[in-house]
């Protein structure tokens, strides 16, 4: 589990399943839902949650400016 | 403070727009009309009133300056002749689908082509009948003197933001060139940002405060039925300047049996012949149209109730004769006399017409 | 020591936002292909202008092309122009308005097909304006024809069997050219198919934007990017492609700084 912990919301009605930050994210975290949304996109959606780092990677090449991402470095209990 | 000069009809169109306090002109050289942005260049107004003068690498990159200044809510105008109008079709059109206010000049010379240099009133059904592509049209005004080239600059402006809409005054070589006398206006105050809002609404790209939508500027409605409605409200604006806008002028009207039409140059030429035609003991008389867009129709229609027959005198093949022809709606005759090709004609074989004509009836 | 066992609601709800959508880009859906470079350009645009607090004080124009509908995503005032003439329009707004910040945003057909004359003659005059030129290499929005960017043997539906040079001519690196004029203060080629070129990308409209301000004359980036559409690829194959084919006619780095 990475020390820095990370977290993306994706806006799945604007997403149109390009996959380009599925392949972009450098820990796995994407995948293509196999769900369509409205517009009938398979919108992307985090599914291994706990390797995210909030790197942005994934945000920064969203054409469609879906993905907001969150960072949290979690205290030392 | 008003100042009497004798001056040639592009400078006097050049001082005026000075005066009337333009924003920008933004022109290409081409004859007969390169006096226009040669005054300003010489004058410097960037430096009496902050006007700002650009020579364009084209009349179509001009054309596309004046519609980023005239989106800006200013006074932007250009001139240029015919061949360099053609050019700018693109843009005029792209101006009144975007609602923008603008002066144009076209200072004719005989076409088609590259034609001659010489003057020429061919470019008429292009003025008036829109010219570049869509429904659109232009308010049109028609310069027959000095005073007057400078007069519809101030007069263009107002017409051009009443209507958010492209004006053009249609002068030709000969009126660009001469000499006469002319009564230029006092200087006008260049207007502020907030004035312009003041007076003509908040529509144009001034950078977009938080207190406001973002505003655009387009001729773009991919959907044809929001396009459709657009091409009714402009429809509408030009309803109401057909009714509100028609200027012309009577000379020897009231008891004439013939009349002739003409603008510009010929109305000058067609004046000279009402003289010697009265000199004759013919009663004829001239309708000179101020604006050739919208255009006389009702006057002319009523004229039409009196007289025999009707003589469109133009510098070209016959263009306005069909607007006359329209107007008269075939009450009595109606004839054309034309020259081309930069060739003037002369009061008297215009009479010889007129007389030929009359003959007929 | 363990570290604190984290759901992701909690980590939203905790952590710190550390990217989100910009407010100068509207909350319309971008009309664009899925995978199209120029929803990234369009965001990195209106970051920079945000970031600069210039947002009020900006005039985009945004000629035909792809992107001709940018108003209505870019919460700015725009100009629409005709195709090819955005120089000179943004010329007649500079000229009236010097103080305020003026930016184009073209394609490559629009600003070295059609466009050519007009792009030569801003830079020529220095106009103080930012030039963002996207080249995908074909024409996308009339439907993937031969644009001046077009590769050697490139396919698109006007050059169906790829373009031969020697009858449709060579791809034209405008950037270079206009880099040789001294109205030019800045003229850089990027990309935006990874994240490390897109923060680059950000940084070089940072400095046009801030040569603007500095009066320091005319700013073009070029952005090579991909238009899948018109390549006929998927988005992910089409960046590959962009980038094994197009960068190696069109370099990315600074051409004149
Ligand atoms: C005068 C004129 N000619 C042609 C067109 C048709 N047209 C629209 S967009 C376009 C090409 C756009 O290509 P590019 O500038 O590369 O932008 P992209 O769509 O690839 O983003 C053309 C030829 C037009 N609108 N106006
Ligand atoms: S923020 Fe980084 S780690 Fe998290 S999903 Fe995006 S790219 Fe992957
Ligand atoms: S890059 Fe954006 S649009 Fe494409 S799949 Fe990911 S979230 Fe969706
Ligand atoms: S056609 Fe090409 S440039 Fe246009 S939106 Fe689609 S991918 Fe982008």
């Amino acid at each position: 589990m990475p020390k820095v912990r990370g977290a993306v919301v994706i806006d799945i009605e604007a997403c149109k399943g390009c996959d380009l930050c599925v392949v972009a994210c450098p820990f796995d975290v994407l995948k293509l839902d196999t769900q369509v949304n409205a517009k009938g996109y398979n919108p992307a959606i985090p599914f291994n949650h706990d390797a995210c780092t909030g790197c942005k990677i994934c945000a920064l090449v969203c054409p469609d400016i879906c993905i907001t991402v969150y960072q949290y470095k979690p205290e030392k209990v | 403070m008003e100042e009497v000069k004798l001056m040639k009809g592009n400078e006097a169109m050049a001082e005026a727009a000075i005066r009337a306090g333009v924003d920008a002109y933004f022109g290409y050289p081409i004859t007969p009309q390169s006096e226009v942005i040669e005054y300003l260049m010489h004058e410097e107004p960037f430096k009496r009133t902050g006007m700002v003068v650009l020579q364009a690498e084209s009349e179509l990159a001009a054309i596309n300056m004046v519609y980023g200044a005239a989106a800006c809510g200013k006074k932007a105008m250009t001139s240029s002749s015919s061949p360099g109008i053609s050019l700018k079709l693109e843009g005029i059109s792209y101006m009144a689908g975007a609602e923008l206010p603008c002066l144009i000049a076209n200072v004719m010379r005989g076409g088609p082509g590259l034609g001659t240099i010489q003057p020429g009133q061919s470019d008429y059904f292009q003025a008036v009948k829109g010219g570049g592509h869509g429904d659109y049209n232009l308010i049109v005004l028609a310069p027959s003197t000095v005073q007057e080239m400078a007069d519809f600059v101030d007069l263009g402006f107002d017409l051009a933001f009443k209507y958010r809409n492209p004006v053009m005054i249609l002068s030709d070589g000969a009126i660009g060139q001469m000499m006469e006398k002319v009564i230029l206006p006092e200087q006008k105050e260049r207007l502020s940002n907030e004035e312009i809002i003041k007076h003509y609404g908040n529509w144009a790209t001034t950078g977009k405060p938080e207190s406001r939508e973002s505003n655009i500027i387009t001729s773009l409605d991919l959907k044809p039925e929001l396009q459709e409605i657009h091409n009714q409200h402009l429809q509408n604006k030009f309803k109401t300047a057909e009714k509100n806008e028609v200027r012309y002028e009577q000379i020897q009207c009231e008891d004439a049996d013939y009349i002739l039409v003409a603008y510009g140059t010929s109305a000058r030429i067609s004046q000279k012949v009402v003289q010697l035609g009265r000199e004759k003991g013919l009663k004829i008389g001239l309708l000179r149209p101020i604006t050739l867009w919208p255009f006389p129709k009702k006057i002319i229609s009523e004229l039409a109730d009196h007289a025999k027959g009707f003589l469109s005198v133009e510098m070209s093949a016959g263009q306005m004769v069909e607007d006359v022809l329209l107007a008269v709606e075939g009450k009595v005759p109606v004839a054309h006399f034309g020259r081309m090709g930069g060739m003037i004609a002369s009061p008297s074989e215009v009479l010889d017409a007129v007389e030929k004509e009359i003959n007929k009836i | 020591m363990t570290t604190e066992v984290i759901t992701p609601e909690e980590i939203i709800k905790k952590g710190k936002i550390v990217f989100e959508k910009t407010k100068l880009m509207t909350d319309c859906t971008l009309s664009y292909c899925p995978g199209c470079g120029h929803g990234v350009a369009h965001r990195l645009v209106m970051e920079v202008v945000d970031e600069m607090g210039i947002g009020d004080n900006t005039i985009g124009v945004a000629p035909v092309g792809c992107s001709v509908l940018a108003y209505e995503f870019m919460n700015i005032d725009i100009q629409q122009a005709a195709h090819g003439r955005a120089p000179a329009v943004a010329t007649g707004i500079k000229r009236v308005f010097p103080e305020k910040y003026v930016f184009t945003y073209q394609g490559d057909g629009d600003l070295a097909a059609i466009g050519t004359s007009e792009t030569i003659h801003a830079c020529n005059r220095g106009e103080n304006i930012v030039i963002i030129f996207i080249n995908n290499g074909i024409y996308g929005m009339t439907g993937g024809q031969m644009a001046p960017t077009t590769l050697p043997g490139m396919k698109s539906s006007t050059s169906p069997y790829g373009r031969v040079v020697e009858s449709m001519g060579y791809p034209l690196k405008i950037t270079e050219m206009v880099a040789t004029l001294p109205g030019v203060a800045y003229a850089t080629r990027q990309a935006v198919h990874t994240a490390k070129l897109v923060t680059k990308t950000k940084k070089a409209i940072i400095k046009a934007f801030q040569n603007q301000k500095d009066k320091k004359g005319t700013s073009i980036i070029e952005i090579v990017a991909n238009c899948n559409s018109g390549w006929k690829m998927t988005p992910v194959e089409s960046n590959k492609w962009l980038d094994e084919n197009m960068l190696a006619y069109f370099p990315l780095g600074d051409i004149k700084k």
